[in-house]
């Protein structure tokens, strides 16, 4: 009988084991329409650690970061296949509420996108949608929320005034107190700090810092140097599969896979 | 900009590479002067050795200059630093060759009629090691790297029983005890840029694999 020839397996490089991952991908796939983006990215994520996806452009790795949330589902076309575990439930079954799951993994763009509203208003919009406050508790979650992203003590006194005023980090910060306000899990950033000034950028990355001691961050970065001063754990991603996934310091000083080295090098990308 | 980096790494290179030949030729040269009690030889490595130094400063400044604009990772971070290290051995390696000529200087004027150890084995297999360890740098070849340590064990061997053998020396011939001082002092250098040469070549292990091979006694860490 005659067998037809197949691809031998592709294995990710892996150089550390994630106990009890908040986040598991199993075997995603993802399809913008017929062009398939991921194949079969398996990824655990660890809880309270950062985790960096790297990797040049056109690779996947803000496709499957938005997967966690679901967020892919709003426009058509998009699909995943495989399964994404979070706490042991698959994020992608049906019936899953995206909206509950959104509160629970939260989201920071590229560009801040804060709402055309004021500051305490930015950050207590999606607070009044999930929980019934006083006003009283909302203040105090407002103030809690944005003393979290490091930005309370610049806004405490401008808090009518709109979010949109405020400078691109500020901004930024507004949305991660946003974020923050619904009492994430996990915070997904996609590329956050790229639209913003080395010093607004160094402001993040110290709040980043910070955050992991309450929740996980799960972060895509250009950035390299971001990734190795900021991460525990990196992902390098190339053309929709996951080369290498290990301990941050060891893969910036000694990568396993000769494809991260060149990546990170910059001998391609 | 990578492509920049890959022409300053590959500039750094040859300037380390010189260097490394500038101070194999002044060990060379000392040595020579040991044995061919060359009075002028001796003195031109002690004068050598302000370029030495001053090539080990450029050196280091052109590493954290390239530490500070590149930010360099993986094989250009070990490379980096390897070279950083090597420099230093490099350095010192040369400040022992101008011990061994310093030596030589006395030796001239008071010739011993013969080295009261194995001189030449133990000149020879120094000389080898340090070939070999800048060899390695050069090829970023693991093996020729791994085996310079083993060549370290017939040196350190030579050089603990050169102090019985000078001790019996001094007592046989009282009246060169001067001499036969100079001669312990040479030994030891030798022995110590054999160190140096497994320094290096331990470094440049480093810098082609990842592994640090210093220590062996310690658990590795995975």
């Amino acid at each position: 009988m005659n067998v037809p020839a197949q691809e031998a397996p592709f294995e990710t490089v892996r150089d550390v084991v994630v106990e009890n991952p908040v986040i598991s991908a199993q075997k995603l796939d993802f399809w913008y329409g017929q062009s398939q983006a991921l194949f079969a990215n398996d990824l655990d994520i660890a809880p309270r650690k950062v985790t960096a996806i790297i990797g040049p452009s056109g690779c996947g790795k803000s496709t499957h970061l938005r997967v966690y949330n679901r967020i892919f589902e709003q426009y058509r076309g998009q699909r995943a296949g495989g399964r994404v575990l979070l706490d042991g439930q698959d994020l992608l079954a049906p019936g899953t509420d995206s909206i509950a799951l959104r509160r629970r993994i939260g989201m920071i763009f590229q560009k801040p996108t804060p709402f055309p509203m004021s500051i305490f208003e930015n950050v207590a919009y999606g607070v009044r949608l999930h929980f019934s406050f006083s006003r009283k508790e909302l203040e105090r979650k407002v103030e809690e929320s944005l003393r979290a992203a490091a930005l309370w003590d610049e806004v405490k006194d401008l808090l009518h005034k709109p979010g949109t005023a405020l400078s691109g980090g500020q901004q930024q910060r507004l949305c991660i107190a946003r974020a923050l306000a619904m009492s994430p899990d996990v915070l997904l950033m996609d590329e956050p700090t790229s639209a913003i000034d080395p010093v607004a950028t160094a402001r993040i990355e110290e709040l980043v810092l910070q955050l992991k001691e309450r929740l996980t961050v799960v972060i895509v970065t250009h950035n390299m140097q971001q990734a190795a001063r900021i991460s525990d754990h990196t992902a390098f991603f190339h053309l929709g599969r996951i080369i290498e996934f290990g301990a941050t310091a060891k893969m910036f000083t000694n990568p396993s896979h000769p494809k991260t080295e060149e990546y990170i090098t910059g001998r391609f990308g | 900009m990578h492509r920049q980096l890959n022409r300053e790494i590959e500039k750094l290179k040859q300037h380390v590479l010189k260097l490394g030949a500038q101070v194999e030729a002044a060990v060379f040269d000392a040595l020579t002067a040991c044995r061919e009690h060359r009075r002028d030889l001796a003195e031109a490595v002690v004068a050598g050795d302000a370029a030495i130094d001053q090539a080990e400063i450029d050196l280091e400044e052109e590493c954290l200059k390239l530490f500070a604009l590149y930010q360099p990772v993986a094989g250009d971070l070990r490379f980096l630093v390897a070279v950083l290290k090597i420099n230093n051995d490099l350095e010192r390696i040369g400040d022992l060759a101008v011990n061994i000529a310093e030596r030589a200087v006395f030796l001239a004027d008071h010739p011993l009629p013969a080295f009261p150890f194995d001189f030449t084995r133990m000149a020879e297999v120094t000389a080898r090691m340090l070939r070999q360890s800048l060899d390695a740098l050069s090829s970023g070849r693991l093996e020729p790297a791994r085996e310079v340590a083993a060549m370290d064990d017939e040196v350190d061997g030579i050089n603990r029983a050169m102090y019985r053998q000078v001790q019996d020396a001094m007592r046989a011939e009282p009246d060169r005890i001067g001499s036969l001082i100079q001669v312990l002092g040479i030994s030891r250098s030798l022995e110590r840029i054999a160190d140096h040469a497994t320094d290096i070549a331990e470094d440049v292990v480093y810098m082609a694999s990842g592994e640090i091979v210093r220590h062996p006694t310690l658990p590795r860490r995975t």
